[in-house]
């Protein structure tokens, strides 16, 4: 029994010892610490952050030293991953999905020194930033692009959740797309889910079905423009350039853009400037970009007129959401001359005209 | 008037395809579950198909190939079920979630490297002279191997089942392995072997997931297909004839919600998307209520494990 208990102390401490040794010393001037929500090959959310902490490393060089968690649900899980990365000396802290904002908030107050940066949240304390992208500006965009392309003038969306995020972009894609060709109609299919494939694809076939010939998603799965390829029809992608999936429908895609916000907020706290901070991103940051139009589908006056548009709103000359807007039910929800507040952005629960369909809520 | 032939034509074509990975691991468990024995872990073996076709058709290049990888993904897979249930003697549904959890991990962990990576979808097969019958022959004579291969299988598996010598003692073993084995079969060797066939089935039908329906890897792609094709056999009441019926019609109701949204409507979305899963569970609570086993001519030994006499 003894040398049983003597053989399983040895065995443990040669395990911490070489533990330890795996533990590089701390030679970088700061560690920073990153919390997935997906695997970091999902090719669109997860992936575009990952870019982001490699674009920091590689800006950075030897003054960091960065990790990363990857696939954490949301909720207990997430508190105790965000309270390890905090024990590990890390002295800033990205936690990249909406789900973590309440474990990022309880770590946060108790490690004061440490610098936190939630994605998509809208609590903050004093060392808790956070941060997002206004991805509608990009919507906006496409369905500039799609007013042009369509013939039918029908656009299916395969949607995801009802949550204003989503129904934001729905609506810029419309008003893009009236602005051009203003009987333009939507429909829209809710999946109810981030990311499945079959039924993302499925949804995008019956929307095929019924007349639409340009498909745009805001789903993760590049499913939708599989389906787009077979059928011959145009289709946007999400989050990443995703035109290896259908090089004859993928227009261009909006991407995430993390990396220069990212480099920005570690060489602040390095030079000891960081400040709390609640940032919406755009075009014009940088956060959100536009993947490379497609110049074999698109003719040059679109792929000129879109690029256009895009600096229009980089130079806030156009905003997507300036009125006259209405809505569904015919209401006024901006006159001319007018625009919506961010206020009223984040809680957008109503569609504009021209979008079919009842919104569920 | 043809456009709206086409349309209907295209909208049933959807509905077969939905419907096709559902019919292939549904006809697997509907054997395995007639030998007597319980596995749930079809949504683990056919990720594992899905995830190996997909590398094999990736590395190889052949679809064909990729397809028998994936069968044999889901053999070994349910080799490990058949040994800890049949050989071990483990409890069979706690074994069955475990393969489904090991199956979750194990396939994104093996697909790391193949997320998001493009692949051709498998050729269609057009039947020459029936592909060219209008309506009809687009509809019915021009998919791709698979999905003959679904169907097939339903009348291979009822003809078994119901015609030949082994599919009776299949019944046996699962009607009351204690009298089977009095007689002189092996039950534990029968059970071995309608495992690994339903093994096959579902890995197959992960692969029609990854190589044909949505052309690539996904972590998780099969989305609870293999519930639901647990549920469609005992909604089947272990009849192939039935389980065909059943695919087609989840297939069609899954369709049919995504086509009733586009046309706007006014039903919430959150309860069409529901409805598969509810009659999911509804059946499943079914089959674990005692008095409706008999109702529902449910194998009379299924899932208790087989102590052979000493």
């Amino acid at each position: 029994m003894k040398t049983t208990l003597k053989i399983l102390t040895a065995a443990l401490s040669a395990l911490l010892a070489f533990t330890l040794t795996l533990t590089p010393a701390a030679a970088q001037d700061l560690k920073i610490g990153f919390v997935y929500v997906g695997p970091i090959g999902d090719h669109g959310w997860t992936y575009r952050h990952n870019e982001g902490r490699r674009a920091i490393e590689q800006a950075l060089g030897g003054r960091v030293e960065t990790t990363f968690v990857e696939s954490v649900s949301e909720g207990q899980d997430a508190e105790r991953v965000i309270r390890k990365l905090a024990t590990e000396g890390n002295g800033l802290i990205f936690t990249t999905s909406f789900g973590y904002m309440n474990s990022t908030i309880k770590v946060a107050r108790q490690f004061p020194e440490i610098k936190f940066e939630h994605a998509t949240g809208y609590k903050r304390a004093a060392n808790v930033s956070t941060y997002i992208g206004r991805f509608y500006e990009g919507r906006y965009v496409c369905g500039r692009i799609a007013g042009r392309m369509s013939k039918s003038g029908v656009v299916g969306y395969v949607a995801s959740f009802p949550i204003p995020e989503v129904v934001r972009g729905i609506n810029a894609f419309m008003l893009g797309m009236q602005s051009v060709r203003p009987d333009a109609r939507i429909k829209v299919v809710w999946v109810n889910s981030w990311y499945d494939p079959g039924k993302e694809s499925d949804a995008a076939k019956a929307l095929i079905d019924q007349g639409a010939d340009i498909i745009a998603q805001h789903t993760d799965s590049p499913a939708p423009l599989q389906v787009a390829e077979s059928r011959g029809v145009f289709a946007f992608g999400q989050a990443s350039d995703n035109r290896a999936f259908a090089p004859k429908a993928h227009l261009t895609a909006i991407i995430n853009d993390w990396a220069p916000y990212y480099i920005d907020r570690a060489r602040a706290v390095l030079d000891g400037t960081w400040e709390k901070s609640d940032v919406w991103g755009g075009l014009a940051t940088g956060m959100v970009a536009m993947a490379p139009y497609n110049n074999d589908l698109m003719p040059r006056d679109v792929i000129n007129d879109a690029r256009n548009i895009e600096e229009a709103i980089k130079h806030r000359r156009l905003h997507p959401f300036a009125g006259p807007i209405t809505r569904q039910d015919g209401t006024l929800a901006a006159a001319k001359g007018e625009t919506l507040d961010d206020k009223t952005l984040l809680s957008m629960n109503w569609y504009v005209r021209g979008v079919e369909g009842k919104l569920p809520n | 008037m043809t456009a709206g032939l086409d349309t209907v034509a295209l909208v049933l074509l959807t509905i077969i395809s939905a419907a096709t990975p559902l019919l292939f691991a549904a006809v697997g468990e509907l054997v395995v579950e007639k030998s007597g024995v319980l596995n749930l872990g079809l949504e683990g073996m056919m990720l594992m198909g899905a995830v190996c076709g997909f590398i094999a058709a990736v590395v190889t290049g052949s679809a064909a190939l990729g397809v028998m990888a994936a069968a044999a993904a889901g053999m070994a897979m349910a080799l490990v079920f058949a040994f800890l249930t049949l050989t071990l003697l483990a409890n069979q549904v706690a074994t069955g979630l475990a393969l489904t959890l090991f199956g979750v991990g194990l396939s994104s962990l093996l697909g790391l490297d193949y997320v998001g990576f493009p692949v051709e979808a498998l050729p269609k097969v057009a039947v020459p002279l029936l592909s060219q019958v209008p309506f009809f022959g687009p509809l019915l004579f021009n998919h791709d191997a698979l999905v003959y291969l679904s169907v097939a299988m339903v009348v291979a598996v009822g003809w078994f089942l119901g015609r030949t010598r082994p599919g009776m003692v299949l019944r046996a073993v699962g009607e009351s392995h204690h009298a089977a084995h009095a007689i002189g079969h092996n039950v534990v060797l029968v059970r071995y072997l309608a495992v690994l066939f339903g093994g096959a089935m579902a890995g197959i039908g992960g692969a029609f997931l990854s190589l044909s329906y949505t052309p690539m890897w996904a972590e998780n792609m099969t989305a609870g297909r293999g519930w639901i094709a647990l549920a469609l056999v005992v909604f089947a009441s272990w009849r192939p004839g039935r389980a065909l019926a059943g695919a087609y019609m989840f297939g069609g109701i899954t369709i049919l919600q995504l086509h009733a949204q586009g046309l706007g409507a006014d039903i919430a979305s959150q309860y069409m998307s529901m409805l598969p899963y509810l009659v999911t569970v509804l059946v499943l609570v079914l089959i674990s209520r005692d008095t409706y086993r008999a109702k529902l001519k449910a194998p009379a030994c299924l899932g208790r494990i087989f102590h052979p006499a000493a």
